[in-house]
This record gives C-alpha cells, sequence and structure tokens, in this order.
C-alpha cells in the first residue's frame, strides 16, 4: 500500500478537521503517497519482538496531589476568545 | 568592538565595574535590531517598552549583577515559547492575533527570576515545522552571513539573531534538529538538552516525546551559563527529570584527555559534503592534539532515522493540533455556517502548506487500519535507534560528526520539495528519537559558498557536562567564534 488515493485523502481531511479541495486532494494524494512510500523503507527491518518506545526516559506514574489552586479567572479564560456570550465561548449552532 | 562580542560573564563585570548599565544593553540591542533587521527579519514581536522598563528598574536596584545569574541581559524568545502578555504567534495565522497570552512558559518565569530582559519574539517556521523558515507564515528571516540563504530552520530567526549580533542570546526548540541546524548554518552555538532536561510547560506542543527548548549563542560558555538557569523538574511538566542540574559552567575545563570519541560511519557518506566531511576531521585531529582518541563506529539504523522520525512526529503533531479548532482562542473563520464548517475552515484558513500535510500524514497513520503498519511500526524502529547509541555510550563519551550534510541552501531552491527538504535533518533526528543531548558548535566555512557549517557532538543521557566540556576545547582551539558577518551589528 502506497499510493494513498484522492478519496482516501478526503476521509482523512474530515477526520483531521480540515476544508480541503479537489486541486489540494490531488496534490496530497501525491505528496502523501510519496512520503508513505518513503517510509516503507522501515519494512526491511524485522522489529518483531521489539518494543515501540513511545517515551525515552524510564518514568512512569508520576502523580501529583489533587489539590484546588487559583488559575486563570473566567474572565482570563474568555479575553482570547473569538466570540463570547454571557461568560461563556459562543460557537455557531451545532444543530439545525 | 561590539557588547554582544562579550560572554555574559565579561558583561556582568562590566555592569558591576559601572562600565555599562543594563538599559544601555537594551537601548544596544535595540538600535541593533533597527540597524539590521530589515535585512534579517528575524523579530516578530519586540518587547521595547516592557524591556526598557524592566531595566531601568534593574539598575535603579543597584546591586551586584552577579547575584543574579542572567542579571541584565537581554534575551530573544523563539514565537512557539508562550509569553505572558505578549503576542505568541508560533509563525502560524491561526494564531496571528494571540496577543495577550495568559501565562508565561516555564523557561520565561526562569529567565524572569534570573533577572533577564525579554527583548521580544523570534521568527520561525509555522508551529516549528520545517528546516529553513520559509515555512513562516509571517516573514522570511535570512541568514546574516548572505541574505541569498535560508538561515536554517525551524529556530531560524534565532539563530539569525544571534548570528547577526541583534541579541547576544536567544532560545529556541528542537524536535528534529530546530535548534542545532540553523546553529549550524548562521555559525552560532545551539544545544538540543536531553529530553527531561528542560521544563515543556509552556512550549507549544510539536512533537510531545521529542521537543526540548535549548539556547543559542555565540559562545559554549553562555550556552552552558543559560542551561543551568533555564533547567530543571517543573511541576507543570511531569515529563521533565527529577535529576539535580550541574554547573555545567564548572564543566568548561578545556581538559579531554583519555576522552573517547565515537565516529559514526554513517555520517560520512554520499550527500554529506566532502567539504564539511573534510572539517570535521580536522576537527577531530584538533581533539586529537589535546588528548582525546577516536574510532569509527556504527549507528546502523541511522538510514531509518528520518522515515521513522516523519510518521512520529506528524502522528503526534496532529493529535497536539488538534486544539486549535477556532473556539477558546486564535483566529476563526468567518465564512462558516455550523460548527463543523468552523473546525475545518478556521484550521484550513489558519494553517499553511506544511503544517497541513504533516497533519494530514500524522491523521493517515493514526487512523484505523494503518496505526500498526505505520505509527507503531516507526515506534519500533526509534527503539533500534535508540539502542545503537545506548550501544556505542557503552564504550565511548561522546558522538561527533557533522550537524547537517551541508550549509545553508538558497532561499527557494528546496522548498517544493518535502523530502529533500528532510534530508537536512539525516544527523541531528536520530538524536531527538534517542533523547540524548547534543549541540552544534562553529566548525568553518565552505571553500565554495563561504558560508559557515557546523561539528555536532552528542552526549549520553544527562551529561551535558561532557557535551559542554568537548564543544569548548575544540571552540577554544579552533576560534571559529570570534567570526562576524558583515551584517552583524558594530564591528
Amino acid at each position: 500500500m502506497s499510493k494513498i488515493s484522492k478519496d482516501q485523502v478526503k476521509h482523512v481531511a474530515n477526520l483531521a478537521r480540515l476544508a480541503i479541495t479537489e486541486e489540494e486532494a490531488e496534490k496530497y494524494s501525491e505528496q502523501l503517497s510519496a512520503i508513505i512510500g518513503f517510509s516503507e523503507q522501515l519494512n526491511e527491518l524485522d522489529t518483531s519482538g521489539v518494543e515501540p518506545t513511545t517515551h525515552v526516559l524510564d518514568m512512569k506514574n508520576v502523580l501529583r496531589k489533587d489539590e484546588p489552586k487559583e488559575w486563570i479567572s473566567k474572565e482570563e479564560a474568555l479575553k482570547n476568545a473569538p466570540d463570547k456570550q454571557n461568560g461563556q465561548f459562543k460557537v455557531p449552532s451545532i444543530l439545525d | 568592538m561590539s557588547l554582544f562580542d562579550h560572554t555574559i560573564k565579561e558583561l556582568q563585570d562590566k555592569l558591576n565595574n559601572k562600565e555599562i548599565t543594563v538599559t544601555d544593553l537594551v537601548k544596544e540591542t535595540y538600535k541593533q535590531i533597527r540597524e539590521t533587521d530589515d535585512k534579517v527579519q528575524a523579530f516578530l514581536t519586540l518587547n521595547e517598552e516592557d524591556a526598557l522598563a524592566n531595566a531601568k528598574a534593574l539598575d535603579e536596584q543597584g546591586i551586584d549583577a552577579d547575584q543574579f545569574p542572567m542579571f541584565g541581559m537581554p534575551i530573544g524568545i523563539k514565537d512557539n515559547i508562550v509569553t505572558k502578555g505578549l503576542r505568541t504567534t508560533c509563525a502560524s495565522q491561526i494564531l496571528s492575533n494571540l496577543d495577550d497570552p495568559l501565562y508565561d512558559a516555564t523557561v520565561v518565569t526562569k529567565l524572569k527570576d534570573a533577572k533577564a530582559i525579554n527583548i521580544g519574539k523570534l521568527n520561525m517556521d509555522e508551529f516549528a515545522m520545517g528546516s529553513s523558515n520559509e515555512n513562516s507564515s509571517m516573514q522570511k528571516t535570512r541568514n546574516p552571513w548572505n541574505t541569498d540563504y535560508v538561515p536554517g530552520g525551524s529556530s531560524g530567526g534565532s539563530a539569525a539573531s544571534v548570528a547577526a549580533g541583534q541579541v547576544p542570546f536567544a532560545l529556541g526548540s528542537d524536535t528534529g534538529g530546530s535548534v542545532r541546524q540553523p546553529a549550524s548554518y548562521c555559525g552560532v552555538v545551539g544545544m538540543k538538552p536531553t529530553y527531561g532536561r528542560v521544563s515543556r510547560f509552556g512550549l507549544v506542543a510539536f512533537a510531545s516525546s521529542l521537543d526540548q527548548i535549548g539556547p543559542i549563542t555565540k559562545t559554549v560558555e553562555d550556552n552552558a551559563r543559560i542551561l543551568e538557569v533555564i533547567a530543571g523538574q517543573d511541576k507543570m511538566d511531569s515529563t521533565s527529570a527529577n535529576l539535580d542540574v550541574p554547573k555545567y559552567t564548572e564543566a568548561l575545563t578545556n581538559d579531554v584527555k583519555g576522552l573517547k570519541i565515537g565516529v559514526p560511519k554513517e555520517y560520512f557518506v554520499e550527500g554529506v559534503d566532502e567539504a564539511v566531511q573534510d572539517s570535521i576531521r580536522e576537527a577531530l585531529k584538533v581533539l586529537e592534539a589535546q588528548g582525546a582518541e577516536w574510532e569509527e563506529v556504527s549507528l546502523p539504523h541511522s538510514n531509518y532515522a528520518v522515515a521513522s522520525y516523519y510518521m512520529i512526529a506528524s502522528s503526534e503533531a496532529s493529535a497536539n493540533l488538534a486544539r486549535f479548532d477556532g473556539v477558546r482562542y486564535g483566529k476563526r473563520s468567518e465564512n462558516a455556517n455550523d460548527m463543523m464548517e468552523m473546525f475545518k475552515m478556521s484550521r484550513s484558513e489558519g494553517f499553511g502548506d506544511e503544517v497541513k500535510r504533516r497533519i494530514m500524514l500524522g491523521t493517515f497513520a493514526l487512523s484505523s487500519g494503518y496505526y500498526d503498519a505505520y505509527y507503531k511500526k516507526a515506534q519500533q524502529v526509534r527503539t533500534l535507534i535508540k539502542q545503537d547509541f545506548e550501544k556505542i555510550f557503552e564504550k565511548y563519551d561522546v558522538v561527533i560528526g557533522p550537524t547537517a550534510p551541508t550549509t545553508a541552501f538558497k532561499i527557494g531552491e528546496k522548498i517544493d520539495d518535502p523530502l529533500t527538504m528532510y534530508a537536512n535533518d539525516l544527523m541531528t533526528i536520530p538524536v531527538n528519537l534517542a533523547g540524548v543531548p547534543a549541540i552544534s558548535v562553529p566548525c568553518g566555512f565552505h571553500p565554495s559558498n563561504k558560508m559557515p557549517f557546523g561539528l555536532q557532538i552528542i552526549g549520553k543521557h544527562f551529561d551535558e557536562s561532557t557535551v559542554y566540556r568537548v564543544a569548548h576545547t575544540y571552540e577554544q582551539a579552533a576560534g571559529y567564534y570570534k567570526e562576524k558577518p558583515q551584517l552583524g551589528g558594530a564591528k
């Protein structure tokens, strides 16, 4: 599997919440196919039984006490919002 | 001689002796920026009013400068490091209106506590994705050694600004080489500390398992001094390591007798410029003359690092960048009719090409049916790459090679081909995958284009001290740090 079709590109764009044009779908199909093709060289390596590395340091369960503390105020949290109303973030309608 | 040809220690002596004031230093910084930034284009946002007020306050305190490690020292900050009340954009349109961030990154808090002066925010490839600064949506930073050339990336603004003599010091961030490669291209010193050494709190996340903040400076000594200030465990970053921070400046003993250097044969291959290779061999001779020993070694999985990295970094990025949705901060599309359209259009209008490409790649690699084949496979290869280093470090103290395969390239030369662009990071990426520390120090100028390039010194986990010791020994013997670009401020 080294060719990513335009339909696959559109599916992935939807998952990634990106709006793309037909032209872009074409371009991403080519570019992603090239990058995926390049990455398939990894299959030359036998990795059976090799643990995946998600984190390089040997660290587990870093915990802290769950204590309430002052952080940002509601006003601060809303300060950079594109739209707000009655102390809340405002977004376009979700349902018709 | 410019004020910025002095080290932090020398500048602090001048402050103590009342030869200069902090206000003088800060004014000089902005003067240099005004004189050179129409050519270099390094700064996105200046913090002038606040910086001058802070300088005045420090001058009025009348205390000895060495009471605080960074007392009065001007520093530039890469624009993906959050600064309270000072615009932070990651050079992206989606954050171009984030004029009033709510908090300081831990490194910024630490610099403030050390009495450094924040001069402003430096250009970068958008969200740190790129190797040339051509992916900035704001402006194209240029290499001070020749403004037809890129400064490297993604911390290109930071490296170019220091090289041009605008600021004496800067912070960058390094996910696959983003501190070291621009340092190499701009002829300055750039350090990528061990993963976990420096808190990532307030660093806008690109690839969380790879990102580290590091200093960019003219000298190894200053670099070591700044890392002493910004390193250490932070309760706001659970991946920051619970380890004491050594006095890195005390490691600068100029003594490398008996030091064992491994030189990977995979870093001296076709595609790595001959003149660069020759200079690294010369550098090894310099270290040999100081008593170090070197041998050729092998990092057999090096060739797979770039592919592994692009899968892992893009996958993590696709998750991290999901937070930019046009709801809580940043730009929202004005053309959307419903919620889903708002998400999609805000993101499509707000992100540039390279960022979208990596989000797409990462989303694909993490999507149902492909996760094992691409993402998990890449993480398994990451284990093999990490083991390569572990094996070498059983016998050797450091690994040395070029930082990048070539010098800087010309603006526009590689922009249309992502894969060629990614090849720049061939020798820096394995370091991030393994989580080990590495520095780039200037190692010469190319005979044909006269552009600088760097030597990379890679160390064991949390052994920045040895990396700095070797870098300092080489730097002092080689003396390239004394060279300055014509553009670079007062001569």
